[in-house]
């Protein structure tokens, strides 16, 4: 196996003057667990935004698979094996789950540009849309809309859009965000479930379930990193004590 | 097949007005069909793909100014000269969509109006290409296979075929894989990036198949009138197209088509007493924008759901 | 030279004429994010307007204070009685607006007829003046005059004012407009109230040069439309810059290329929209 699924070298951004992620270099192994924790306005986020080049980067590199991306546009990285989930659910509220779903598999496939294929006379894209479904527990609603879904599920629906690229490196924010226990354990199982050989970089705040899942950790503190290690290290650090959870 | 009923029935609704005993209504029905035609093809990009042009008026006069021009000025046969003014338009429109999709939203409108301006202007002062205010003439109907297209039904049959392909096509367009593609991106754009559509793509591809088959409408357009004056490429006339998707409701098939049979009949009744359609067009635009903003086919779905919903209820 | 020089300043005075077009055209666009698409009939009711006030037997200047009221009043109720309650969508504001367009173009014309008809030059400017050695009329000038004198008012009052204050608040950003308490309603509708009389203004003065006719408004329009592009939304500055250039290139084309005037219009605003990386309206296009 390579070693290095993503590599941030120096990477910066800012904000009409107001520094969101300054001089960020990171190194995350191919098949890692990695948590990226830090307070509210740390910059977490953004760093995702520059991964998956919503964002522009004003200095710095950024290598998926050792391949330079930090000027290389959006959709072009998702090719590239890069998917994410988005901390505010962005999903289709007036098309069915299993729609949704379509819609994830069409970006990758080339049907995406034929003007006269029907999704009806294409059952494989329905099948492949029930497989993922099914994979989060969501198959008996795959006609629902996704409107009238539970935000639980819309959680869930979320997740399952992006595993359904099959994705190497996976980058969640936040996905346990307003869940309860129940649904938290549910999301725990699923997230447990990813094969081994992808890589998961995860954003959140509920230490008890993230701390489970991830190896290692990175805690960001006003747009730098502050400490990195593994479970053990980073809860023993003084500096994380006291920006992080001791405040 | 359930789907053979509504294919006769609409088929039928389609050649009646060939029946009718009078050139007038035959006529009406042509120029519906080639409003209803402009109107679809705008709505790929208002309706679908929830771009608002403004200037969508200029791939339906430039198609017809190239039509008339190359067959009258430059002596070239009528089918080539008709399918060059089709390519000739959809390569402008990539031209303007490349330029138009560098902004989305109000950038997007205004620069479709603005683009739309300039060709307006051009084809008054262009004397020289244009004949300016007079316009270009002197464009008689051919007779293709021995077919006199000069008869109001035999021209009218023929409008119909080309609609029922350019509806079937548009269809097909809008439900197909690239389709559910353009309404994601209408209505998620960040998201649909994020799961590897190319938005701007997208985006452009919808435009041009707009220009497409406005530029269809448009040799239609000059077929009909035999005629072209800066009129065509007028603002009024884009905003007509617009009032046709919007007031049919927009990002419906149907929408469109109804809205381009009330915007003809309209004007056809009101220029019999008064001359002030422009005035009136003005009137049932702020009408419709600010009390029915979704237009006559949403809200008579929704009538119907709800009539459904009540008798179910009631039994 | 004297070519150069004539048409250097007829250019300089349809900048001027642009400028009292495009300003409040900018200044709309903006703050309240409402492409204003009847701002070029306003211009032309505005000079249609000057016009019954000189037939009814009153003075020039008297023509060009009605007309700025009369179409700063219209553009008032307007924002109070049709943009207000359609505040929040966006696109269908912009749609009233090319309704109300139609509306004042064919109601001019009912009302007026469709001769074009030049307003006269005020007594007291009426003949020319030497400039670089060839003789230029002094009306024009005068307009060139009036439009600088529009401009630095126009500066102090968004630089040095409260209300101008307030103006460039919402201007960069209407959230923290808001959360300041700045009173927006009333904001918007003075804005409004303002751009419609400085187009209107615009009318009347620009009449004894371009005359007033049907379709006037259409072709200013997407003058005013090509400037904002030029000069970017909401900046006085830009709308000044813009308005001079448009106004050279289009007075030198029309000089040289009377055919072609608006194709080379066309070429700036290519150029602007290729050449800014983000495409024309920044990350505020969304």
């Amino acid at each position: 196996m390579s070693a290095e699924a993503l590599r941030l070298e120096a990477v910066s951004k800012s904000f009409g003057g107001l520094p969101a992620v300054r001089g960020v270099s990171l190194s995350i192994a191919d098949g890692e667990r990695r948590l990226l924790l830090g307070p509210n306005g740390a910059g977490k986020t953004t760093l995702f935004n520059l991964v998956t080049g919503d964002l522009p980067p004003d200095t710095g590199s950024i290598r998926l698979f050792g391949r330079e991306i930090s000027r290389m546009a959006a959709h072009r990285r998702v090719h590239l094996g890069l998917a994410r989930t988005y901390q505010v659910i962005t999903l289709f509220p007036r098309k069915t789950l299993a729609q949704n779903l379509e819609l994830a598999l069409l970006g990758l496939s080339p049907l995406r540009w034929n003007p006269v294929a029907l999704p009806s006379r294409r059952p494989e894209l329905r099948e492949r849309a029930l497989a993922v479904l099914e994979r989060v527990g969501l198959r008996a609603a795959a006609d629902r809309r996704l409107a009238d879904t539970s935000y639980g599920e819309q959680r869930r629906v979320e997740i399952a859009m992006a595993l359904s690229q099959e994705p190497r490196v996976l980058l969640l924010d936040e996905p346990f965000a307003g869940l309860s226990q129940e649904e938290r354990r549910e999301i725990q199982r699923q997230l447990a479930a990813i094969p081994r050989q992808v890589t998961v970089v995860m954003i959140e705040h509920d230490l008890d379930v993230a701390l489970s899942f991830a190896e290692r950790i990175t805690v960001l503190h006003q747009g730098q990193i502050i400490v990195e290690g593994s479970r053990a290290e980073v809860v023993a650090d003084a500096r994380v004590q006291e920006v992080y959870l001791g405040a | 097949m359930i789907r053979a009923l509504p294919v006769a029935l609409s088929s039928l609704l389609l050649l009646a007005p060939a029946l009718s005993p009078s050139d007038f209504y035959v006529n009406v029905a042509t120029q519906i069909l080639i409003a209803a035609i402009f109107a679809l093809s705008l709505n790929l990009l208002v309706g679908y793909g929830g771009l608002i042009s403004l200037g969508h008026a200029a791939y339906l006069g430039v198609s017809a100014y190239l039509t008339i021009w190359l067959v009258t000025r430059a002596g070239v046969g009528h089918l080539p000269a008709a399918a060059a003014a089709v390519v000739l338009t959809t390569a402008m429109s990539v031209l303007f969509g490349v330029l138009a999709l560098r902004a989305t939203g109000l950038g997007f409108l205004m620069i479709t109006l603005a683009l739309g301006q300039i060709l307006w202007g051009l084809a008054y002062r262009w004397v020289s290409v244009t004949g300016g205010d007079n316009g270009l003439s002197g464009f008689d109907r051919p007779r293709p296979f021995g077919i006199d297209l000069a008869s109001p039904r035999a021209f009218y049959l023929t409008t119909a075929a080309v609609f029922a392909c350019a509806f079937v096509l548009m269809a097909v367009l809008v439900r197909s894989t690239f389709g559910a593609g353009l309404q994601g991106v209408r209505d998620q754009p960040r998201r649909m990036q994020a799961l590897g559509w190319h938005v701007w793509m997208v985006r452009l591809v919808a435009f041009v198949a707009a220009g497409f088959w406005g530029a269809v409408a448009g040799v239609l357009y000059a077929y009909y009138n035999q005629f072209v004056s800066p009129h065509v490429l007028a603002l009024t006339s884009s905003a007509e197209a617009l009032l046709m998707v919007i007031a049919g409701g927009a990002g419906t098939l149907l929408g469109p088509v109804v809205g381009a049979v009330v915007v003809v009949m309209l004007k056809n009744v009101v220029s019999a007493y008064v001359t002030r359609w422009v005035l009136l067009l003005g009137l049932v635009f702020v009408a419709i924008v600010a009390f029915m903003p979704e237009g006559l086919v949403p809200g008579f779905d929704r009538l119907r759901r709800r009539r459904r919903r009540r008798t179910a209820g009631d039994a | 030279m004297r070519f150069w020089v004539i048409q250097s300043l007829n250019g300089l005075a349809l900048g001027g004429l642009l400028f009292l077009l495009s300003s409040g055209f900018s200044l709309i666009f903006g703050l309240m994010r409402v492409a204003n698409l009847s701002h070029g009939a306003y211009f032309m009711l505005g000079a249609y307007v000057g016009l019954s006030v000189l037939n009814a037997g009153y003075g020039f200047w008297t023509a060009v204070a009605a007309g700025a009221v009369a179409i700063g009043i219209l553009g008032g109720v307007i924002e109070r009685v049709l943009l207000r309650r359609l505040a929040g969508r966006t696109f269908s504001q912009v749609l009233v607006t090319l309704g109300i367009a139609f509306i004042i173009a064919d109601s001019s014309l009912l009302l007026w007829s469709g001769d074009p008809m030049p307003l006269p030059v005020p007594r007291s400017l009426t003949g020319a003046v030497p400039v670089l050695g060839v003789f230029f009329p002094k009306y024009r000038l005068a307009v060139v005059g009036i439009s600088i004198v529009t401009a630095a008012a126009l500066w102090a009052l968004l630089e040095r004012t409260r209300l101008g204050a307030m103006i460039r608040a919402g201007v960069d950003d209407m959230e923290m407009a808001r959360a300041l308490g700045i009173p927006v309603p009333r904001l918007f509708t003075a804005v409004f109230c303002l751009g419609a009389a400085l187009a209107g203004m615009g009318g009347v003065l620009g009449g004894p040069i371009l005359s007033v006719y049907p379709g006037l408004d259409m072709d200013m329009l997407p003058l005013a439309l090509i400037v904002l592009i030029l000069g970017g939304p909401g900046s006085l500055a830009g709308a000044f810059a813009g308005s001079f250039f448009i106004g050279f290139l289009y007075t030198f084309g029309q000089a040289l290329f009377p055919q072609l005037a608006y194709v080379i219009l066309f070429l700036p605003m290519v150029a602007a929209l290729v050449l800014r990386p983000k495409g024309l309206f920044g990350a505020r296009a969304a």
